[in-house]
């Protein structure tokens, strides 16, 4: 397997990370020797192996669906990048 | 009183020798002498740590008592601890003062632990050397060319160098055990779900977990007392009876039965590291334990899996960091996506976003299977090994690193050779064991080399008493860099 440009970049959209001509040709090198130690997974048969997705058996835990937490929300607003009015400033997504 | 050890400073306060006020001061000064040169600390705030040995002297003056009262502590910056710069070695959240406190960081404060600063890490703890941390690498105190490893490399650094009498660490693929082992201290990974991940930068959810980094087993437990424990804020936090982990330190080691792999012994390992180790082994057979070789036959496609499952889930938790509501954000953009990608182009490390794209790309349409759960199936039968091995014995050992320190810059150019010194700590958090590494000696370069215990599932206690005993008969874990 081999990741072209337009792999980098395809996926670099999909991370919503700006990459540059230079930068989509470094980091492809070093992907691909990444993916290169990657593929030996392929070569064991798992066929009938249950995928294990954390160390522990847990199941999610219910509470009652109640107030726990104070309305911090001056300290939180506090270290935005951009507040008005209580409220986070993005540019406008809806014309 | 610098070199003391977390035990002895806590004699010390106990029998009013001296005062938090005091170490702190003492700690703050020597931080202040020596961080320039290593670079351990990302934050260091005077005024807030001396309050908070303030406060824990008065409760002293009121009658509390406690092993960790006044004694201090630093914290790994990925902790978020109120009020303090909280960076997690990144640009992205160079301008991050933390609202709330982390669980682990408010279990130390209720000890009455003052925090002596935040220290330095890898970026977003990905890395293994401490040289993809936004604010400059961290200098090994054995030998400033030497990596101290990572990603807790400052925490790690600083108890070596004696800024610090303890640390916390966070491990997801070897961060305590391989820095702990670079630097000649001791540090511990418990089993998955002890520690509260509450307020601990989320990098690899499924494997991440907090531990202390200390000079001595027997101080890791008394840590690791007050950083256990069920916290409903962490979804994955086990509600278990709470223990106390210095119960079996005195336990002597007759019939003790130690597992070794024969994977941990073969190709890449190097000769000094291997006749530490052997020697380690003989040591250990002098104190009354048992040998018996054990097999974990997928350990090999361990630092495959991690690097297919780590960055998925780094994706996943990073994809938080988008410049709307806290964090970095670039300074002139068009529309909402050009906003989102041009702040994380720039917030994030080359190695970041490395993991970042791996993460994408097998979490993508039409390759999910093919890595992503096939990587979880082999995590199943990582795991299933050492359920294997553990019926054989008590605990496993083997080296931690296959080397010692490399030199700063050695590994920067080839991320598969920096992946590849964590082989023997990966696979014991896909398996989601405890892990701990202890010194056992120096390499012919004269920097120090790690030895790895793992235990079973929740044998915390039963590891530190292994440790612990190895500790009572050698004094590796008490050598201190020259000239620090």
């Amino acid at each position: 397997m081999s990741l072209s440009l337009e792999d980098i970049q395809r996926i670099a959209r999909l991370a919503r990370i700006r990459v540059t001509e230079t930068e989509a040709a470094q980091t492809g090198d070093q992907l691909n020797g990444i993916f290169k130690l990657i593929e030996q997974m392929q070569a064991v048969d798992t066929s009938g192996v249950a995928p294990m997705a954390h160390a522990q058996e847990v199941y999610q835990r219910l509470r009652e669906d109640a107030v726990t937490e104070p309305n911090r929300r001056e300290a939180f607003q506090a270290i935005a990048p951009q507040t008005e009015a209580g409220l986070y400033l993005v540019p406008k997504v809806i014309e | 009183m610098i070199h003391a050890n977390l035990k002895q400073l806590s004699a010390l306060l106990a029998e009013n020798k001296t005062s938090s006020v005091e170490l702190c001061t003492e700690y703050l000064d020597r931080i202040a002498a020596l961080n320039p040169t290593l670079n351990a600390f990302i934050t260091v705030d005077r005024e807030r740590t001396l309050a908070e040995a303030r406060t824990a002297d008065a409760r002293r003056a009121q009658g509390e008592a406690g092993p960790l009262l006044g004694v201090p502590i630093a914290h790994k910056d990925i902790f978020c601890a109120e009020g303090w710069l909280t960076t997690c070695g990144s640009k992205m959240l160079s301008n991050f003062v933390s609202p709330y406190d982390a669980h682990i960081v408010s279990q130390f404060k209720a000890a009455g632990m003052p925090s002596l600063g935040k220290t330095n890490m890898d970026e977003f703890a990905m890395g293994s050397s401490n040289e993809t941390s936004f604010f400059g690498p961290v200098k090994n105190p054995w030998d400033l060319k030497a990596v101290p490893g990572g990603s807790s490399g400052g925490a790690a650094a600083c108890v070596a160098a004696r800024l610090a009498p303890a640390a916390t660490g966070t491990d997801t693929g070897g961060s305590i055990r391989q820095p702990a082992a670079l630097c000649n201290i001791t540090g511990l990974k418990p089993t998955y779900g002890v520690c509260s991940r509450y307020g601990m930068i989320a990098f690899a959810s499924s494997l991440d977990q907090a531990g202390p980094m200390a000079q001595s087993a027997e101080d890791c437990a008394l840590l690791l007392n007050a950083m256990a424990g069920f916290d409903r804020r962490d979804s994955t936090s086990l509600q278990r009876e709470q223990e106390d982990y210095s119960r079996d330190l005195a336990q002597p080691l007759k019939g003790l039965k130690i597992g070794l792999p024969k994977e941990f012994f073969g190709e890449g390992l190097s000769a000094d590291t291997a006749k530490a180790i052997e020697a380690a082994i003989a040591e250990y057979k002098k104190l009354g334990a048992e040998t018996v070789e054990v097999s974990l036959p997928n350990m090999g496609l361990s630092v495959p899996v991690y690097y297919v499952l780590a960055p998925a889930e780094a994706s996943s938790n990073l994809s938080r960091f988008d410049g709307v509501r806290y964090g970095h954000r670039a300074a002139e953009y068009g529309d909402l996506t050009d906003m989102y990608e041009k702040s994380r182009a720039e917030g994030f490390g080359a190695e970041v976003k490395r993991r970042i794209l791996i993460g994408t790309y097998v979490l993508s349409h039409g390759y999910y299977d093919a890595y992503y759960i096939q990587a979880q199936k082999l995590r199943r039968l990582i795991a299933q090994d050492f359920i294997e091995a553990f019926k054989q014995c008590d605990v496993i050992l083997g080296p931690t690193a296959p080397t010692t320190a490399f030199d700063l810059g050695a590994k920067n150019a080839d991320p598969v050779q920096m992946y590849l010194s964590d082989i023997y700590t990966i696979a014991v958090n896909l398996a989601g064991l405890p892990g701990m590494s202890l010194p056992c000696g120096f390499g012919t370069d004269g920097r120090p080399i790690g030895l790895q215990l793992i235990g079973n599932y929740f044998a915390e206690a039963k590891m530190l008493n292994v440790a612990h005993q190895y500790q009572l008969a050698t004094d590796w874990h008490q050598r201190k860099p020259e000239g620090i």
